[in-house]
């Protein structure tokens, strides 16, 4: 049976076409003012790198925080449930799954078998999510992708005071007069929002192993800043932004369409 | 680009109170993050004053702020005989005698701006939000602070100017004209309140009902930190965002009480209070 499974995210759609366990394609579009128009497209690349008809696909989910536009595609299920289930398919000895998305981040502790057994979401403040990142990235006048590698060119501990985005903006631009080297800068962003998701995922408890998904799983500097703010080794599937749509895919395939 | 953001420095000298005969002239400087004001006080009558935006030199700001207050008096700098700083760059007042905090210089400028009837303070600073409680004297007797998180501060305010396109000063007066409430846009973050605005706007949402559901959400956030300390009355409000009437009138919606109205400019509260406490220091001190 084909399945396929869309993540209706802040700033991106995520869609995966899968068939037995297997992913078939994948397809990634910006949101930007047309949610549905976005979920067309990724839906439609997925579909294409798949090589299979939309007719073939016999269940969709639909899961993120834009899901409720979208349910006329499919059911739907959370992002928690869709996270646990993706993160325990591609790394199966996961326990603490972390996903830092654009708007939103969530700590989710999974038993062996792959439930979850407690989660914790941020999504009342920026400066714990990926959109802190996207507007020091900004400040810092940098591509989003370089930031990554550039805070990994540092080895110096430079400390960020401020922790709310708008404050920390200012904070950057001084630092920025002040002539601090770039990538001391990026590695000192990266160390806060670090710290802050680390501060999250303790409340649920942190086991290894470790799984970081979600969009900043894509950037090495947040990578290295998280392990070294929680102590253990974070590991990243391939893919990190895609975790929750397999995992939707996934339960496409084990439930009645609409339950 | 049009600067929406942009407030209007101010200045203003008493056509009554004159420096000539005085027994003690002081002065207060508040640097904050967004704005820094001057007072002068004659024999403790209110002479003159400057309200400025900080530049990216605290020192410099605070002596800018300061001339300006004395330009055109025939006051000089010399002539004062005791000068107090405050606000968050208080240190870096370069004339200053001594610092006090925000928070005394805040309920100590209140109580004199609003008389001695007021019990509660709320002042909405450029990157600060506090409410503080006091005696009728300006003594405080407890407070709350949020400096952690631009919403509810005159930042975040800023940064919504900006975004829809409206002159700072206009934005309360426009949010106030819809017919209903819309739901308030999230009062936790600006960042979110930002993204969520864009995609009303997007939607085709009036400018008006933008503005009405962010102060909502301002109201909401700072009305958290009031029921906390609890609200005794006569309420006050001091800081910039006291010139919004979208988000006073909709704070005492929430409280179910009234603001007492400002007699003068609200930003001016802290430098005041540091003038009295100046006032009071000369006289002590024999100067």
């Amino acid at each position: 049976m084909v399945t396929a499974g869309i993540d209706f995210g802040a700033r991106a759609v995520k869609a995966i076409v899968m068939e037995k366990g297997r992913i078939l394609g994948r397809g990634i579009a910006l949101t930007g003012g047309d949610v549905s128009g976005a979920g067309e497209e990724a839906f439609a690349q997925a579909l294409r790198e798949a090589r299979v008809p939309r007719e073939e696909v016999e269940r969709i989910l639909v899961t993120g925080s834009g899901r409720m536009h979208m349910e006329g595609l499919g059911g739907s299920v959370t992002e928690i449930t869709a996270d646990a289930k993706g993160a325990h398919f591609l790394v199966p000895s996961a326990r603490t799954v972390i996903d830092v998305g654009a708007e939103e981040a969530r700590a989710i502790k999974l038993d062996p078998t792959g439930r979850v057994v407690d989660f914790v979401t941020n999504d009342k403040c920026a400066a714990g999510v990926g959109a802190f990142v996207e507007a020091m990235a900004r400040a810092l006048e940098v591509d989003l992708e370089e930031m990554g590698p550039l805070s990994l060119a540092s080895s110096a501990t430079v400390t960020m005071n401020a922790q709310c985005v708008v404050f920390a903006e200012s904070e950057v631009v001084s630092m920025v007069h002040a002539r601090t080297p770039k990538p001391d800068m990026a590695k000192a962003i990266h160390d806060a929002i670090a710290d802050r998701i680390a501060a999250m995922a303790r409340q649920v408890g942190i086991e290894d192993r470790v799984v970081l998904i979600g969009g900043l799983g894509k950037n090495i500097g947040f990578l290295s800043s998280l392990s070294r703010s929680i102590g253990m080794e974070v590991t990243v599937p391939d893919g990190p932004e895609f975790v929750g749509a397999v995992g939707a895919a996934l339960l496409a395939g084990e439930r009645p369409q609409g339950a | 680009m049009a600067e929406f953001w942009k407030w209007r420095e101010s200045r203003w000298v008493s056509q009554e109170v004159h420096w000539k005969d005085a027994r003690v002239i002081s002065a207060g400087v508040d640097v904050g993050s967004v704005s820094t004001q001057a007072v002068i006080l004659i024999d403790g009558l209110l002479y003159s004053y400057s309200n400025i935006r900080t530049g990216s030199s605290s020192p410099e700001s605070a002596t800018k702020a300061m001339n300006l207050a004395l330009e055109g008096t025939g006051l000089s700098l010399e002539k004062i005989h005791y000068t107090v700083g405050t606000g968050y760059g208080r240190v870096n007042v370069p004339f200053a005698q001594r610092t006090i905090t925000e928070i005394a210089c805040h309920a100590k400028g209140a109580n004199f701006m609003y008389g001695p009837t007021v019990r509660t303070v709320l002042d909405m600073g450029g990157q600060d939000c506090k409410v503080i409680r006091c005696d009728e004297n300006g003594k405080v007797l407890s407070f709350l602070m949020n400096d952690k998180c631009a919403a509810g501060t005159g930042r975040g305010l800023e940064v919504f100017a900006d975004l829809v396109g409206v002159n700072i000063e206009e934005m309360g007066e426009l949010s106030l004209r819809v017919e209903e409430e819309p739901p308030p846009v999230s009062s936790t973050c600006v960042v979110f309140a930002k993204s969520e605005a864009s995609s009303l706007l997007r939607r085709g949402w009036p400018k008006e009902r933008v503005l009405a559901a962010y102060c909502a959400a301002m109201a909401k956030r700072v009305v958290v930190l009031l029921e906390r300390l609890g609200v005794e009355e006569d309420f006050a409000i001091t800081g910039g965002i006291a010139k919004n009437a979208g988000i006073v009138r909709r704070i005492e919606n929430h409280l179910g009480v009234k603001a007492l109205e400002p007699k003068m400019d609200t930003q001016i509260a802290g430098a005041l209070g540091a003038a009295l406490f100046a006032a009071s220091l000369a006289q002590r001190e024999g100067k």
